[in-house]
């Protein structure tokens, strides 16, 4: 983390409030925290916010604000919100009820080979811990997740698929995911997850923000195909879970 | 479906879209939207609609309509040579089609994107708050794709449509060269001064790989000081990535929410029409400008916006 904030021009209507140049749980909070503070102000001409790794661009209408006018102010917050990442902070978890193998996971036998451990170990082990959602992007609903177990690292598919289907978890190196619509790709997928990440014709279409965790709940098949079934007469609801950072499951620090 | 514009042919990419998707980046959705903002709204302004309205998109030419209802057309932006009924019809101007009457576009005479509007609304689904076609992700606009032979269009036809004309003072000269305004930044300290030095002063030509995602451009190689990756960050229409081959991408509507390459600039609002009505082999130069003079050229595309819309009411 930088030890000063870097506010970086990015054209004439927006702004990247720059953190650091690294991936880090402490930049995520900082940012998150950020976020809630300028909704708060409710400022006039605020167009759209996009949280990443380790930036926040503010998207600002030129009309409302200079450059300089909306830094200054930007600044005044950024004081406020030293102690964001604290044990005792509130934070979201969302369970993902989560199928591993089989039909469903076609990879997770590579994974184990790659890993020396058994399929089941795999499992226990992805759905062990808990995930920190650093951002979204390349699709709609697509969660850039943190905090895998680094055992599980594996490279991608050597030929990529031509289709995977909604709801694969799937693993490429150090990170691990769900797709939330069919997409090409290369990812090993492990599992898949009756859950629907993006709906297009939901506001939002997206229930999971960044800074959200998410946990890999494992589910037998029969309980995949209730959950579907639910979701397809939209009376699913997912679980959603208020608590303090410290109950938070992760690698001990 | 039973709509009252049949779709003949679809051309080389037709698509619905408005003023795009706004406030759901943070969910990775791309904005989408219209590529020639001015374009889009004189289209709309020529048939009496709101400026927030969707219209057809029109890229290179090969779109043929046929009307089953009488309705007022608005036409702006390139000249893919409209005809109606086989007849030039000229662009810039809206005029009144009948039942049975055929609207075609077919050659590609300047500039790149032409707008349709109609005097009302295209009756497709609001989708977050947009009727914009994203087609990667098969979303928006009809049925999230570009228009094909046998579509149908529904038009909720508003019947106090006139004719109009815009002044041929306001009428944009489309070239095969230009010059886009760049504010530096936010990751111009990815390149080495020679690399911004060749950046600025060299030309590049619009490639091939152009589309409402980005454009590839082709030049000098702009040299990076050591790596041409970062951390991925988020991105805005105009910005300008550098990727190891030192070839600039500038993005476009259909851009994705975040990226990797370094983003050596970003071209300002006022000038991404001009790129939108770019084609492959046109020539552009990028010139350094300060933010407050790119917000000075922001307020002044939207002044000038307003009054056209003031000359068409």
């Amino acid at each position: 983390m930088y030890s000063e904030i870097k506010y970086l021009v990015c054209g004439e209507a927006a702004v990247v409030i720059e953190f650091g140049d690294e991936i880090s749980t402490e930049i995520n909070a900082q940012i998150r925290k950020l976020i809630e503070e300028i909704e708060k102000q409710n400022w006039k001409g605020i167009v759209e916010m996009i949280p990443t790794y380790r930036s926040l661009l503010v998207q600002y209408d030129p009309l409302e604000w200079s450059f300089d006018s909306l830094v200054g102010k930007l600044r005044q917050l950024h004081t406020h919100s030293d102690s964001a990442s604290s044990e005792s902070e509130e934070i979201t978890l969302i369970e993902i009820p989560t199928v591993y193998g089989g039909e469903y996971g076609p990879d997770i036998g590579f994974v184990a080979e790659h890993a020396k451990l058994s399929e089941q170990e795999v499992i226990h082990r992805h759905a062990g811990r808990d995930y920190l959602v650093y951002m979204m992007g390349f699709i709609p609903g697509f969660t850039y997740l943190g905090g895998m177990d680094p055992a599980l690292e594996t490279p991608r598919l050597t030929t990529p698929r031509v289709k995977i289907l909604p709801g694969s978890v799937g693993i490429a190196g150090m990170q691990t995911g769900i797709y939330p619509s069919a997409s090409p790709g290369g990812w090993q997928i492990i599992g898949r997850t009756p859950v629907q990440l993006y709906n297009s014709a939901a506001n939002p279409p997206v229930f999971i923000h960044s800074g959200d965790y998410i946990r890999y709940v494992p589910i037998t098949m029969q309980a995949y195909e209730d959950i579907e079934k639910q979701v397809q007469e939209n009376r699913y609801e997912v679980t959603v879970r208020k608590m303090k950072r410290g109950e938070i499951r992760c690698a001990a620090m | 479906m039973c709509g009252n514009v049949t779709v003949l042919k679809g051309g080389m990419c037709t698509t619905i879209q408005d003023l795009g998707r706004i406030g759901y980046q943070k969910f990775g959705m791309p904005v989408a939207g219209v590529m020639d903002e001015f374009a889009a709204s004189v289209a709309n302004f020529l048939v009496g609609n709101d400026r927030s309205e969707a219209v057809l998109e029109v890229t290179y030419f090969g779109l043929k309509l046929e009307f089953q209802e009488a309705m007022v057309v608005g036409i702006a932006g390139a000249d893919l040579g409209a005809k109606l009924n086989g007849t030039a019809v000229g662009g810039w101007r809206s005029f009144q089609v009948q039942k049975g009457d055929v609207l075609s576009f077919d050659a590609l005479r300047s500039g790149a994107r032409a707008y349709l509007a109609f005097g009302g609304s295209i009756d497709v689904p609001l989708l977050n708050g947009s009727r914009s076609t994203l087609m990667k992700s098969k979303i928006g606009g009809y049925e999230g794709r570009m228009l094909q032979p046998n579509d149908s269009l529904s038009v909720n036809v508003r019947a106090d449509a006139k004719e109009r004309q815009l002044a041929e003072a306001f009428i944009p000269k489309y070239e095969h060269t230009a010059e886009l305004a760049v504010c530096l930044g936010p990751q111009d300290d990815y390149f080495t001064e020679k690399g911004i030095r060749t950046f600025f002063e060299t030309p590049y030509t619009v490639t091939a790989r152009a589309s409402r995602m980005g454009i590839c451009l082709d030049g000098e190689q702009i040299e990076h000081k050591d790596r041409a990756d970062i951390i991925s960050d988020a991105v805005v229409i105009g910005s300008i990535q550098v990727p190891a081959d030192g070839k600039p991408i500038v993005l476009m509507a259909d851009r994705q929410t975040t990226g990797g390459y370094p983003k050596i600039g970003t071209v300002i609002k006022a000038d991404i029409g001009k790129l939108a009505q770019m084609s492959q082999k046109d020539t552009l130069h990028f010139r350094q400008i300060s933010v407050e003079d790119a917000q000075k050229e922001y307020r002044r595309f939207y002044d000038h916006l307003e009054e056209v819309r003031k000359s068409l009411v």
